[in-house]
């Protein structure tokens, strides 16, 4: 893939709060895939978090409180991009009822889950990546069902060939071998405010994720959700099994070296 | 803060090979409504007729109730309204009573689970039988049933084996499903002879012909209707369906999404009663029309009982039906539950589920399950003093981004404490089953000042 001059989408990064805070990497390599491909980066430090712990916990005015003040930071922005489907399908899904159908549809039009703006925005599925290890991917529930990234296994009559967004991206790394998990769509069982509230239930359902992973032979599982794979790391450390968790991002950003 | 049905998970189904059964045993019928769902061309565009009939039912509830009525009386059926679950209670009692009735043969029905039609009648000297095979198995182990269409799947052939040498004619150790079901034919036959009265839901009430459709896979139901004289029908008033075209397509959509058949073996069609026996329909509220006056959530109303959420549900598979603590259990049930339930705890059962929105994609009338789920935590569900200040207090740090910065520092800094254990350390019950994360070393922010210093790009 030839480097690309930069200049082209001007992109703002909208980095989720536990980004910034927990997978800083994550954060940063986003910022490097798209500079590769020729977008200008910049990242306003005024913005926060997109609300969605308030929306899920019932607690609404705090919601309403912070989707405005994320749709002010982001007003001008020609192209919004962040590397967690979950925080973008709060924008694209939920903002409606905070914010109005209007601005929240004006918002959204404009915002981009990392895998869908390169694939569907840049066009590209070739970021010129090279990750010689074998991967399984931890689809996101929000990425799949509420984003539309992939297809998920409960939707019938589609066609079953047509892959989604992130499998397009992982299939275009150099080296990359991607492994068939088990269940390939179902919940790792972190859900936010979920994995506090049912610490054990959310466990469990995480532990069987982590035991299909492990069985899968692959060395590293990624996703684009750095929730889901934080959680699911810190099981995996618990346990003492099973595949290491990498931001697709991170993947995305690695090159062959020299 | 850890919710009771965590709580109770850990107890009803304890980790090990029972929790590893139950998960497979309820995600096989999940992988069945694929397969059925996939060998049906139609099917989601029998999802979206099914949607829209149901939504046009809702809108016009109180036309195809009377017009049920009329037909189903017309038919020679006797109809019955009861505003609530006593109300239920008590008229079905009666109509037992003033006959005389005391042996009493009942097939499965999640409604009258929702409003202790069993209990009210034992204690008043009625036996009542529940005859579906699952169903009777949870009768005779003294549970409610976990699962809205197969009552027993917690248990396994053991426990069956086990329950049916103590309570039925069978030698110690049988584990054989074949000779176990034998076993609980005989003993149900003598009470299909001996009943003095049927007990059926309905799945479905046809409002253009007064029809009431009840389907099973055991033909309990057609047996109970078919013996005593006899036959209470009890029903929740949104199992209507205008007419018999509608049905067809509910038909088509209910076998599939609940067990993966093309259609369930038995499917009976009701127009009043047989000769020489007597019908009644008991219609039934019990919080239905306040779920019907409320704009967002009356889709609800909509759910045809098969169960594919329950199925495909990562929170109920590892949490087993019971631990729910009310009647309906999984995403439906924690739907329902705000408006139907009673409890604190039943309310605030919209919390127990992760979001990951395969409920939705799966439920045969396209109800919008985990956004109803989200509308309901945002409405009714209980939040204590403590989570209200909690709440406000994250929002005021995270609306500005100073503070914001400020609380981040702080919980690096706090970051090697919070993975001991210490009395009150508010991750612990998160790192019962997890470890803290690696420390993440300087924020996104503060590398993104420093890269941008250093000149990179």
């Amino acid at each position: 893939m030839p480097e690309r001059e930069a200049g082209g989408v001007k992109v703002a990064l909208f980095i989720p709060c536990y980004v910034d805070q927990l997978a800083p990497e994550v954060g940063l390599a986003t910022a490097t895939v798209l500079e590769r491909l020729g977008c200008t980066v910049s990242f306003d430090p005024r913005q926060t978090c997109c609300g969605q712990p308030f929306i899920s916990t019932g607690a609404r005015a705090e919601a309403v409180r912070l989707a405005r003040a994320h749709a002010a930071n982001f007003a001008h922005a020609e192209a919004v991009v962040c590397p967690s489907a979950s925080c973008v399908a709060t924008v694209r899904r939920r903002y409606a009822e905070l914010l109005g159908a209007e601005p929240a549809a004006e918002l959204a039009a404009r915002t981009f889950e990392l895998a869908e703006f390169i694939v569907s925005r840049l066009g590209t599925c070739d970021v010129g990546a090279h990750f010689p290890h074998r991967v399984a991917l931890l689809e996101s529930c929000h990425g799949l069902r509420e984003l539309g990234l992939g297809q998920p296994t409960e939707q019938l009559g589609g066609d079953p060939s047509l892959l989604g967004v992130t499998e397009r991206l992982l299939r275009g790394v150099a080296g990359l071998e991607l492994r068939p998990i088990a269940r390939r769509d179902e919940c790792c069982g972190f859900g936010g405010a979920f994995s506090v509230g049912f610490p054990e239930l959310s466990a469990r359902i995480g532990r069987d994720r982590l035991r299909a992973l492990a069985e899968s032979g692959a060395e590293y599982a990624t996703g684009t959700d750095a929730s889901c794979l934080v959680h699911l790391d810190a099981l995996r450390r618990r346990e003492g099994f099973g595949p290491r968790a990498i931001h697709l991002a991170e993947i995305l950003a690695r090159r062959a070296p020299g | 803060m850890t919710a009771a049905l965590d709580r109770a998970a850990t107890e009803l189904l304890p980790a090990g090979p029972r929790l590893v059964a139950h998960d497979a045993a309820v995600f096989a019928l999940r992988e069945k409504r694929d397969a059925a769902g996939s060998a049906e061309p139609d099917f989601e565009r029998l999802r979206e007729y099914a949607r829209a009939a149901k939504a046009h039912t809702l809108d016009h509830l109180d036309l195809y109730l009377e017009r049920f009525e009329a037909r189903a009386t017309a038919a020679g059926a006797i109809v019955h309204w009861a505003e609530d679950a006593p109300a239920l209670n008590r008229i079905v009692h009666a109509l037992l009573a003033e006959r005389g009735a005391r042996q009493v043969v009942k097939s499965k029905s999640m409604l009258t689970e929702e409003c202790g039609l069993n209990p009210y009648l034992e204690s008043r000297g009625i036996e009542v039988v529940d005859t579906d095979l699952g169903e009777r198995i949870v009768q005779l182990g003294h549970e409610p049933p976990s699962h809205i269409i197969m009552p027993a799947i917690h248990r396994t052939r053991e426990d069956i084996g086990a329950l049916f040498a103590r309570e039925l004619d069978v030698p110690a150790g049988e584990t054989d499903p074949a000779r176990l079901t034998e076993a609980a034919r005989r003993h149900l036959r003598g009470h299909f002879l001996g009943a003095d009265a049927a007990i059926t839901g309905a799945n479905f009430a046809v409002a253009e012909t007064g029809t009431l459709v009840v389907v099973t896979n055991e033909g309990n139901a057609d047996l109970g209707m078919s013996l005593p004289k006899l036959h209470i029908a009890c029903l929740g008033l949104e199992k209507l369906v205008p007419g018999l075209a509608d049905l067809a397509v509910f038909l088509r959509l209910l076998a599939r999404s609940a067990t993966g058949q093309p259609i369930s073996v038995y499917t009976s069609l009701v127009t009043g009663p047989r000769p020489d026996s007597e019908l009644h329909i008991v219609l039934v509220d019990n919080g239905r029309t306040r779920l019907l006056a409320d704009e967002h959530h009356k889709r609800a109303l909509g759910c045809i009982r098969c169960g594919a959420c329950l199925n495909t549900c990562p929170v109920y598979r590892r949490a087993g039906g019971h631990a729910y603590g009310f009647a309906i259990p999984g995403p439906i049930g924690a739907v329902l539950a705000p408006a139907l339930g009673r409890t604190a705890e039943q309310r605030r059962l919209p919390l127990a589920s992760t979001l990951c929105g395969s409920c939705t994609a799966v439920c045969p009338v396209k109800i919008d399950l985990h956004e109803q789920l989200i509308a309901w935590r945002a409405t009714d569900v209980p939040r204590g003093a403590r989570e209200r200040w909690l709440a406000r207090l994250a929002a005021r740090v995270l609306a500005s981004p100073a503070l914001y910065q400020l609380a981040g520092r702080a919980a690096r800094v706090v970051w090697p404490v919070l993975s001991r254990r210490w009395p009150g350390n508010p991750a612990a019950a998160w790192l019962a089953a997890r470890a803290l994360p690696e420390h993440p070393g300087a924020s996104f922010r503060a590398r993104w000042r420093a890269r941008r210093r250093e000149g990179v790009q």
